[in-house]
Formats: C-alpha cells, structure tokens, sequence
C-alpha cells in the first residue's frame, strides 16, 4: 500500500518558542519531559565513563591501571549517577512525563509548575553531586556504608550525600504529580480498568518514589550530620549500629529497584501488544501486579545485607518474602509471552527491544532467587554474580525497556521517523555488547571474585577481558541510537500521528502534539489495547 | 460532558488553571497533592522515628537520663502552644469557607505568632546545650554530641556515656528537623495571609488556605509524638 | 467535592481535649506505672494525632481516598519499623547492637 507523503503538522508543541526563557520558564509537561532526556542522556554519558574506567582497570589483574582509591572513585562514581541521576528518573521523568497526560486525554499534569520545580531540583542535585564527584570524588561505594562513609572516607561523602538528597526531592514530585494526575485528569470514560498498562506502571512507581525516597533521604542527611556534626547514628564507640544505616537505606534502594524496572514494565506491555497486533493477555493480571510489586517490594530489603551482621532469624523471614516478590514478575513475564502467542509479530526496533527485555530480565530475575537463597547468598554476596544480577536487570531489563520506548514513541514526540536499519543495527549491536560484558561476570562471581576489588587473581583474567572487550561494543551500540535519532531530528521523514497503528489516546493526536494536547477532551468508550483479530492485515499510517 | 456544562460558568474564574475542567477538580487535585506530600513527609519523619524506635529499645536506660535532663515543662508549654497554633489555624480556614477574610488575616497571624512563640523557646532551649560546647575552656554541661559532650554532667560514664549520645543526636535531629519544617511554613503562612488580605479567597476558592492548614496540623503531629517520646521517658 | 464546613465548636471542642489528654499524659509521666508508662504515652499521643486528622484536617469529612492515603504512609511506617524490630529483638539479651 502506498503511503501519501506526510508532512508536519502547522502548529505544535516544539513550535511555541525556541529561546531559553521559553523553556527554562515552561509548564508544558512535554518540554519538560525533553529537558529531562537531554539531563540524563548527559548524565548517562558521565555513568558510560565512569564504568569505562572501571573496565579499563580490569584488563589486568594487577590493578596497574590505576591506583585503589581512584578505582574505588570510579565504580562509586558510576553507581552513584547511574542509579540515582540516570535510572531512577529515566523512564519516568522523561517518557512518563510527556505521555502519561496524552494516554489519559489530560491538557497537563496536575501540577505543572511543580513538575517544571522537579527538573530544577534535579539539576541542582546533580550539579552538586557531581562537583563532589570531580572535586576529590567519593570513594564509598553507592552504598556510603556506615561507618566508613561517617567516620573514615577522607572523600566528599557530605556534600554528594547532600547532592543526592536534593535530588531525591526531584524523584518525589514527580510521583506526587503522577498519583495525583492519574487519579483525578483521567478523560470522561476512561476508568481505572481501561487505562494503559504504561499508566498503570508509573502509578506503582510514583507510589514507591513517594513512600520510599524519603527514608533514604533523611538517611543520607544522618550520614552528612554525622560527618559534619559528629552526631553519633552510626558510631560503633557510641553504640550506634551501622547496620542500622544499612536497614535504612535498603529499605528505599531495594524499592527504588522497582522504581528502575517497573517503568520499563510498562514499556513492554505497550509495545508487544502493539507489535503483536492482539489484545494483551491477562490485562488485569499485569494491572494489578505492578501494584503487587510495588507493595512487597517494600517487605524485602534485608535480602541485600545477610551477611552484614544482622540475626539470622531476621534474615529468613526476609529471605521468604524475596521469594514472594518473584511471583507478580513472573505473571507479567507469562502474560507478555501468551501475548506473542498466535500474534502477527512485527519485527521492528520497539518489538526488538521487547524480546531483548524478556530474554534478560528473565535471566537477571531468575539469578535473583538464587541470591534470596540465604545459604547460597552467603558464597555469591559482594561477588561479581551479584553485579551481573543487577545489571541484567538494570541493564538488559530496565534500558532495553527505555530504548525501545523512545523509539516506539519517537514519531509521536518529535512527529518524524528515524531510521529502522539503524535502529535493528544498533540493537544487534546493544544485545551482543551487554550479553558479552555480563555473562562472563556470571561465572567471575561463582567462581569467587569479588567485587569492588581493583586487582584479582591472575585466572580470571581471561573472562575480565572477555567483558570489557564487550562493553566497548555496548558502548558502541548506545552511540548509534544517540547520533540517528538527533539525526532524524533534522532529516527524518514526517512520521504522522500514527506510523504504528497502534491504540491509545496518544496516538490520536497529532505528530507532534499540540501544546494543550487535545483541542476537546475525549471521552473513552473502548477498552484499551482493542486491535484487530489475529491474521488481520493492518493499515500502516 | 454533563460535568463541563455544570461547570461551564466556572471557566472565567481566575483562579482556575487552564488544564482543570473546573474548580472542584482543580480543588481535589490540590487536597490530594497536599496528602501525597503529607505522607511522604510522614516517611521522612518515619525514618527518624524508627531509628529512635531502635535505640531506645537497646539503651533504655541512657534514654531515659537523657529526657530527665530536658525541661517537661518547658515542653508542655511548647505543646500547649502549638496545639493552641492548631487551633487557631484551623479557626483560619473556617474564616476563609464563610467568607470573613479579615478572621482569616487575624487567625493566621495569630498562628504565625504562636509558632514564633514556640521557636522563640525552642532558641533558649537549645542555647542551654550548645552555649557550654562553644570556645575554649572546660565545656561543662555540653549536650552537643561529639568530642565535647559532657557526660559527667548527666551523671553517666562508660558505655552509657556514648549511649546518651545518641539520645541527644536524635533529639537535634527530630526536633531540629520539625523546628525547620515550623520554620519553612511561616513565610507561606505569611503569604496566604497577605492574598488573605488582598480579598482572593472566597467561600468559593480558599484551596491555599486548607492546604497549608493541612501542613501546619501535621507539623503539629510531629511533635504531638516527640513531646512525650522526647520529654516524658520513664518517670520522673 | 463536598464543601462541608465544620462548626467552630466542634474546633473549640477538639482543642480543650487535645489540652485535657496533654495534661494527661503529663500527670501519668510523673508517676511509675512500669511499662504501662509507655502503652499510656503512645496510647495518648495517638489518640491526638487521630483527632487532629479527624477535624483540624477534615478527613472525617473527606473523600475515601483521603483516608487510604493516610493509611498506606501509616503502613509502610509500620512495616519499616515492624521489620527493623525483627532483628533487634532478635539478637541475644540483653540486647547490644552486635548480634553474636
């Protein structure tokens, strides 16, 4: 079928302004969303370099690379900006923001100007932390472990303590905007059961931002009083308890991992069915199971610190709800599966990234029942099978998810097409590198190196090399997405309101939206995620 | 559709967003927004609370040579005072609902006043503990966990000694941090008052002024537990 | 959105039993009832928190969901504190922050 030649539209939401104050001073929830993509793609490249560092120093055994101390700057260097300045807010501040109105049939946010108030706070949380970084650096770990972190780092523990407060602040608002957006903006019949299952994600994960965050965040100003106070928390010589810090920062960081990879939940669940041409399996099930995961996400942070010194018997009633958090994951995992089945499957980018994102997750996930395990806990903890854990799931779960939503939703955000070749290249290109970078970190960690270690013994060298040499590839890989999609900014052809005949109320609009969304506020009458029966052909456009 | 036509005469009020269909939807969002926040800060606080939940569980009995060294009369004075701020606050936001502005410039000024009051005592308090930890010399009576504490003056050596320590660090702590949340709320309180007394509420839309009524009784929330938890250990 | 607006004398009521129960829980501090000084001391404090947020906040008079957004932070702090304790209480008495 012949496609028209599409064009832009005449007037929409990028067209309003393109001096600083007309963004700097914005409440459309929209550009708002863009600024934050330009702050944490930024801060994704400071995380790429700092792991770059990392890699580098474990080509060889002897960590001649560099000395311990800046080894230890550089992997709590990349910890610190990947988990709290580019993952925590990635999907939510930038792809939530701009679409969660649209899905809703909502003109704003609910509060715009505080949403506008959370990029400055994020801003200022990063500069601060990362002056912190780059003046002396901060050698404790993400973690800033007690009573390392209080009393003996000789780094800028106070100030980065306060930079990542701040930005806690940030993570806050823009849950508190969510909640209260999607309970109270929602289009005349759009109930809670025909909502997207993206909103239905961000809903759990601005539940767990607004419950948790501030628990580690008056947690990090104890540590900060502590280091400029000498108050006395987590003094052992006072009798202070520094696993009590470490209770109180996990209660936050573990939810805070479902902050990561719910959003990115949520992604998936858009695209497969889109991408399957059928109705998703199990809606409600996946509905309510990111609630269940926000819910017992909170029950299981312990299972970090088993090893820490805390009462065996406290460990097992947290080992056995770790164990309880598996199952909600595991029905979306079914669910998304069942959705392939006897689907018309397109094979582009977004759906590329989806089976990268099952495939992996599903790998991370699993090697997590392995560590809720209390016995084998003790032999994989502060291993490198912990670091692969996470990072299949941080990395092969949760950016996967992010990159396939930005492409999924790039026509809509910037109204033109980027270039699909590149796009399945540089997913090959992304598969390959993570698969080749983590894996052998698998077999490190079970064979015992330790991690946040600058030297290691001689035999594990091969499988260390193995890994850097596949995060350069990923390195690679996250280049080519960055340098085609700013390219298709200026040169991609009009993409249209809908290049993917996909549902929902985003894609009613046109490409790009206009300022105030919709001209009249719709009203819902169909359930969501209502494609044709299987073996339809659709109509592109 | 029914509910944008009910609302249709509402679109000219200036004080309706352009992204609300209607001032009772623009009132809702904003009482919830208020609550999220409350909640949140309930956590923040709550992080505090279980930290001192856990200490005074191991040291009893620091905690309670630690509360015996605070005023409890002092304290039940403070109570008093920010339980009468709660009241008067809220006598704002009855002011603002029937429409009597110049009630709700006096109710709040009145609330303002009596936090300052609070603040004002809370200063003398602190100044009895930290006056001792300042300059050269013996620093007898310090309370200021750190190198300078002062112990003896407690009557307390050895392990208790550094265990009392931690009481006093988390009464900065929690009462530094309510003292600081009293202190972020008076300048807004001072805003609403002066929008109070330009005429921009009315029965109709008095939103700002619920809001931070919402904020200053959980402020006072705080302290309800702190008083006792702080001041009133074990028996006297 | 109901407009309901509470009567002054209910405001003037809840502050004089905020005052009372003040009073209260100061008279019981200044005796020794053993642990029951603590039970009284929650038991007091809670009580006039609940009616703060009952009248002074208007949740008596507020939308349910009001009421599950009190409930859920009140929660997830009981959680936080209920799952601290399992280990504390758990380690050897008498208790040191050091399990054996």
């Amino acid at each position: 079928m012949t496609s028209d030649r599409k064009t832009l539209p005449a007037d929409h939401y990028l067209k309003h302004g393109w001096d600083l104050k007309s963004w700097l001073l914005t409440t459309d929830h929209k550009r708002i969303g863009l600024m934050y993509l330009v702050s944490i793609t930024l801060m994704f490249a400071i995380g790429s370099l700092y792991a770059g560092l990392v890699r580098w120093n474990l080509l060889v055994p002897d960590g001649s690379h560099m000395s311990a101390e800046a080894y230890n700057k550089a992997f709590t260097g990349h910890g610190v900006v990947m988990v709290f300045f580019f993952l925590i807010p990635s999907i939510p501040a930038t792809l939530g923001n701009f679409l969660i109105p649209l899905m809703i049939g909502a003109k704003d946010l609910a509060f715009p100007r505080i949403n506008l108030l959370s990029w400055y706070i994020y801003i200022v949380g990063a500069a601060l932390t990362m002056w912190a970084l780059l003046t002396g650096g901060l050698d404790t770990g993400w973690t800033f472990y007690t009573p390392y972190s209080t009393a003996f780092a000789e780094s800028n523990v106070a100030v980065a303590a306060v930079g990542i407060f701040i930005a806690g602040f940030s993570s806050i608002l823009t849950g508190l905007n969510f909640i209260v957006t999607i309970h109270k903006m929602r289009a005349p019949g759009l109930t809670w059961f025909r909502m997207p299952l993206f909103v239905w994600a961000h809903y759990a994960t601005s539940i767990i931002q607004v419950l948790g965050t501030p628990v580690v965040a008056i947690t990090i100003l104890l540590v900060a009083l502590e280091r400029l106070f000498h108050f006395g928390f987590f003094d052992p010589n006072r009798g202070g308890d520094p696993i009590l810090f470490q209770h109180l920062f996990w209660f936050y960081s573990h939810p805070a991992v479902y902050i990561m990879i719910l959003p990115s939940m949520g992604v998936i669940s858009e695209i497969v069915t889109c991408f399957s041409r059928k109705r998703i399996f199990g809606y409600s099930f996946i509905a309510m199971s990111s609630l269940a995961i926000a819910a017992i996400g909170f029950l299981v942070w312990a299972h970090h610190m088993f090893v820490s010194g805390m009462t065996v018997y406290s460990a097992m009633v947290f080992s056995a709800l770790t164990y309880l958090v598996a199952v909600p994951s595991a029905i979306k995992t079914f669910n998304w599966t069942a959705t392939l089945f006897r689907g018309s499957v397109q094979w582009d980018t977004p759906m590329i990234y989806v089976f990268c994102f099952i495939g992996l997750f599903l790998i991370g996930g699993l090697t997590g029942l392995f560590l809720g395990n209390l016995g084998l806990d003790v032999h994989l903890t502060d291993t490198y099978f912990i670091v692969a854990h996470f990072h299949y799931i941080m990395v092969g779960g949760a950016i996967m998810g992010y990159l396939g939503g930005l492409h999924f939703w790039w026509p809509k955000i910037t109204g033109r097409n980027y270039n699909e070749s590149w796009g399945k290249i540089s997913s090959l290109l992304v598969f390959v590198g993570f698969n080749l970078t983590f894996f052998p970190q698998f077999v490190l960690g079970y064979l015992g190196m330790p991690r946040r270690y600058h030297a290691y013994p001689e035999e594990f060298q091969i499988l260390n090399v193995l890994s850097t040499a596949g995060a350069t590839i990923l390195g690679f890989g996250y280049i080519f997405p960055f340098s085609y999609l700013t390219h298709s900014l200026f040169r991609g052809e009009p993409a249209g309101p809908n290049p993917w005949g996909a549902k929902g109320l985003e894609w009613t609009t046109q490409s790009p939206p206009t300022t105030h969304n919709f001209d009249e506020v719709p009203v819902v009458t169909e359930e969501p995620y209502h494609y044709a029966a299987e073996g339809e052909e659709h109509a592109r456009g | 559709m029914a509910e944008l036509a009910a609302h249709a005469g509402e679109a000219h009020h200036p004080a309706l967003q352009h992204h609300f269909v209607s001032l009772d939807q623009q009132r809702a969002a904003s009482t919830l927004g208020m609550w999220v926040f409350i909640a949140q800060e309930i956590l923040f606080f709550g992080g505090l609370f279980g930290a001192y939940t856990v200490y005074r569980t191991l040291y009893p009995d620091a905690f309670s040579a630690g509360s015996h060294h605070l005023s409890w009369k002092i304290g039940f004075f403070n109570t008093l005072v920010l339980i009468g701020s709660s009241l008067t606050m809220a006598m704002g936001v009855y002011s603002a609902a029937i429409g009597k502005s110049k009630a709700v410039v006096g109710f709040i000024l009145a609330t303002i006043l009596l936090g300052g009051v609070f603040l004002g005592v809370k200063y003398f308090e602190y100044g009895e503990k930290i006056r001792p930890c300042l300059g050269d010399g013996p620093h007898t009576g310090c309370l200021v966990p750190g190198a300078r504490f002062d112990a003896a003056s407690l009557h307390l050596s050895g392990a208790e000694a550094g265990h009392v320590q931690i009481y006093f660090s988390l009464y900065f702590a929690m009462t530094g941090l309510h003292a600081l949340h009293m202190i972020i709320g008076a300048p807004i309180l001072l805003t609403i008052a002066y929008f109070a007394w330009r005429g921009r509420y009315s029965p109709e839309y008095h939103t700002p002024v619920e809001l931070v009524g919402l904020y200053w009784h959980f402020v006072d929330i705080v302290w309800i537990f702190l008083f006792p938890l702080l001041y009133l250990i074990g028996h006297h | 959105m109901s407009h309901h607006v509470v009567s002054w004398k209910v405001y003037l009521g809840v502050f004089l039993a905020l005052v009372a129960l003040t009073v209260i829980t100061v008279w019981v501090a200044g005796h020794d009832f053993g642990e029951f000084n603590l039970v009284v001391a929650l038991g007091v404090a809670i009580t006039k928190a609940t009616l703060v947020v009952l009248y002074f906040m208007h949740a008596r008079y507020s939308e349910r969901l009001t009421h599950v957004v009190i409930a859920s932070s009140l929660v997830f702090f009981a959680i936080l504190v209920f799952l601290l304790l399992t280990d504390y209480v758990s380690r050897p008495w008498p208790l040191s922050p050091v399990a054996s």
